[in-house]
């Protein structure tokens, strides 16, 4: 080796030999993460791993902080895309042949059945686990201190998946979907609803016009199925990642994860990590992307939290592998002994009694019963503007990273809880027994009914209570802990009453087993 | 990483834990491509049967011939029996006429003897005969997914 004498055939022939070495040494060009130094060039070198620090904060990686939320959602989102993809081998976007090919699915395609369930229940599984994010980054102050607009793109997140979720539900064609999609058709039309009254409908149809783009049409034809299907594996799939890059990329750039200022390490976090052996370094915290570093020398540590950092190989990588199996295996279990509903073929003639939405809009149902426009649009409209402008309107940046920030914040999260549990009911109590408007006075203008209604009602007692509690704490913090823990309550409340106590009609019933059999 | 000697067979616990941990992941993995890989092969075909009813024998007098164009299918009738002869070209799936000699393909000028053997032209292989079955009603049935050798002719009456 190394003579220049060596013949051509000698050097060719020595390539062939060495190909092994040399295609694999090209391809993994960081050699084996067997130390420290080829365990971050490992992370620093790689496309799909250099979206993650080199080395992790060791905050992030406790479970008790995070609970791995946000990663089982991702999780549960590849999971979808693919169980999907394959879906797509067999499915066929036309109102005569969708219902016999989810038959076919169901009853003939290998693997067909335990397909669609994965499928379904991954992609329900994420609304739970989203919301439970969601939660996870508000309790924990995670919006503030730069990470305000990324909270913003997690709602925009959070509104795409229910239109993954809804779209997906209308492809089967049957008559959950025929009844889901004509009742979101019309829910589009429901500012109609305020343009009636007002007079203005010939001239502005806003409703109208958003109505015929989402059917292709006036009624659900097969333009309709077109359409939410183009929905469903493109365009709203397509916005999804694109804000799903966006999120990742700007937790990087925030520095990973919050934590909170008083971090001190404990003897339980080596059950998690590997903890670092060096300590000192110059480097702020928020500096998670570079390779430099001081190991040693004279130089004064001017933040000592490099020294609760571990090397993301393996730590964070490990933990993340953990959480993948865990949810792939919750999937599937769950997909193996709970089948995805499957109803009669799409019959618009005849309407189910009760027509109930999937059981994450059955608390929007229960808001619409009172007001189209209010239960559909406005409503969630304004729930959603809420949600987006939390981390402009709490600005205090103390004790972040810290669940429920202080003991204050606990006691306000639980007063929210039952206070907000009780004025729920309290309401639903009264419309149950004593109706509304339209009970009393027959001839109301539907106007009233729009702008006073039990919906409204709720809304506004949220928006004083988080009012009072501001003033009476003087914390913005404070107000929107009280808020958001009312939003949550509401949400599940009105959801569970929606499933449990809504029968026929949308009558009240304590048990199904009171429904009039027709 | 261990004082181990690999060219003595020495492999510490914590290398052998870990490619065993490894190893059963890759398999489990193989194991799901392949579950996944076999969604792709269809369980059902929606195509016409491969398998079809011709006729009664009395509509087949010996010494005729009759093409069936939407089966794409020649069957003769002889002394020697009914025979049923495909006709497909073997290049690149023509329907090929019936000469006086044997049988010419208008697309790329693959020529048959009248036994169904290459004797001109791009085929790369003779004209599959198939099988022929009697029904308990007298039909005779072809199974054009059943080939035969050459010159398998069949008595029913």
């Amino acid at each position: 080796m190394g003579e220049v004498n060596q013949s051509g055939i000698a050097k060719f022939l020595n390539n062939i030999r060495s190909l092994k070495k040399s295609f694999l040494g090209s391809f993994l060009r960081s050699g084996k993460p067997t130390s420290d130094k080829s365990r971050a060039a490992v992370m620093f070198n790689n496309f799909f791993l250099h979206i993650q620090g080199v080395k992790t904060h060791i905050n992030t990686l406790r479970p008790t902080y995070t609970f791995g939320f946000g990663l089982i959602s991702l999780y549960l989102l590849i999971i979808v895309v693919i169980s999907g993809v394959l879906l797509m081998v067999y499915y066929n976007p036309s109102v005569t042949e969708a219902y016999n090919k989810i038959k076919d699915l169901k009853y003939v395609v290998f693997g067909g059945n335990l397909l669609r369930n994965i499928h379904k229940w991954s992609g329900e599984g994420m609304i739970i686990f989203v919301l439970l994010h969601m939660a996870r980054v508000f309790y924990t102050g995670s919006y503030k201190k730069g990470r305000e607009f990324n909270w913003v793109i997690g709602i925009v997140l959070l509104i795409l998946m229910f239109g993954m979720n809804l779209s997906g539900y209308m492809l089967p064609w049957d008559q959950l979907a025929y009844w889901a999609l004509l009742i979101v058709a019309n829910i589009i039309n429901s500012p109609k609803e305020i343009t009636d009254s007002l007079g203005i409908t010939q001239y502005f149809d806003i409703g109208g016009f958003f109505k015929e783009l989402f059917l292709g049409g006036t009624n659900p034809t097969q333009e309709s199925l077109t359409r939410v299907y183009l929905l469903h594996i493109w365009l709203l799939p397509m916005f999804l990642f694109l804000f799903l890059g966006i999120h990742f990329w700007r937790i990087r750039k925030d520095g990973g994860l919050t934590r909170p200022d008083t971090f001190e390490r404990k003897d339980s976090d080596v059950y998690y990590v590997n903890p670092p052996e060096k300590t000192g370094g110059i480097f702020p915290t928020y500096k998670t992307y570079g390779l430099m570093e001081l190991a040693r020398g004279r130089t004064p540590a001017v933040d000592k939290d490099v020294e609760n950092t571990v090397l993301s190989w393996p730590n964070l990588l490990i933990a993340e592998l953990a959480i993948f199996v865990l949810t792939l295996a919750g999937v599937i279990a769950y997909a193996y002994f709970v089948d995805a509903p499957f109803k009669e073929p799409a019959n618009p003639l005849i309407p189910e009694n009760p027509a109930k939405a999937p059981w994450y809009f059955l608390g929007l149902q229960e808001l619409l019963s009172y007001s189209a426009f209010m239960g559909g649009v406005g409503l969630p409209g304004l729930a959603l503007l809420g949600l987006a402008l939390i981390p402009y309107l709490d600005r205090e940046e103390d004790r972040v990273g810290i669940w429920f920030t202080n003991r204050q914040g606990v006691t306000v999260a639980l007063q929210s809880f039952i206070i907000g549990t009780i004025v729920v009911i309290g309401i639903l109590a009264f419309v149950v027994n004593f109706g509304w408007f339209r009970n009393w006075w027959p001839n109301v203008p539907q106007i009233l009914i729009t702008l006073i209604n039990p919906g409204n009602i709720w809304v506004g007692f949220m928006i004083v209570y988080s009012l009072f509690v501001i003033k009476k704490t003087g914390s913005t913090r404070m107000g929107a802990i009280a808020l958001f823990t009312m939003f949550l309550v509401s949400y599940v409340i009105f959801t569970a009453m929606g499933t449990y106590f809504r029968g026929p009609n949308w009558d009240f019933f304590w048990s199904k087993s009171q429904w009039p059999i027709h | 990483m261990s004082d181990k000697n690999p060219e003595k067979g020495e492999v510490s616990r914590r290398d052998f834990l870990g490619l065993a941990a490894i190893g059963t992941a890759v398999l489990s993995a193989l194991g799901v491509l392949a579950g996944v890989l076999r969604i792709f092969k269809p369980d059902v075909h929606f195509e016409e049967s491969k398998k079809f009813k011709i006729g009664k024998p009395e509509q087949f007098p010996v010494g005729t011939v009759k093409k069936f164009d939407d089966k794409k299918l020649f069957v003769f009738s002889d002394e020697d029996g009914f025979y049923a002869i495909t006709a497909v070209c073997q290049h690149l799936g023509c329907i090929v006429y019936k000469t006086d000699w044997g049988f010419q393909c208008p697309c790329h000028g693959s020529k048959y003897d009248q036994m169904g053997n290459v004797i001109g032209g791009p085929a790369p292989r003779g004209l599959p005969w198939f099988k022929i079955e009697q029904l308990v009603d007298g039909s005779l049935v072809v199974d054009a997914s059943k080939e035969v050798p050459k010159g398998t002719k069949y008595i029913y009456v």
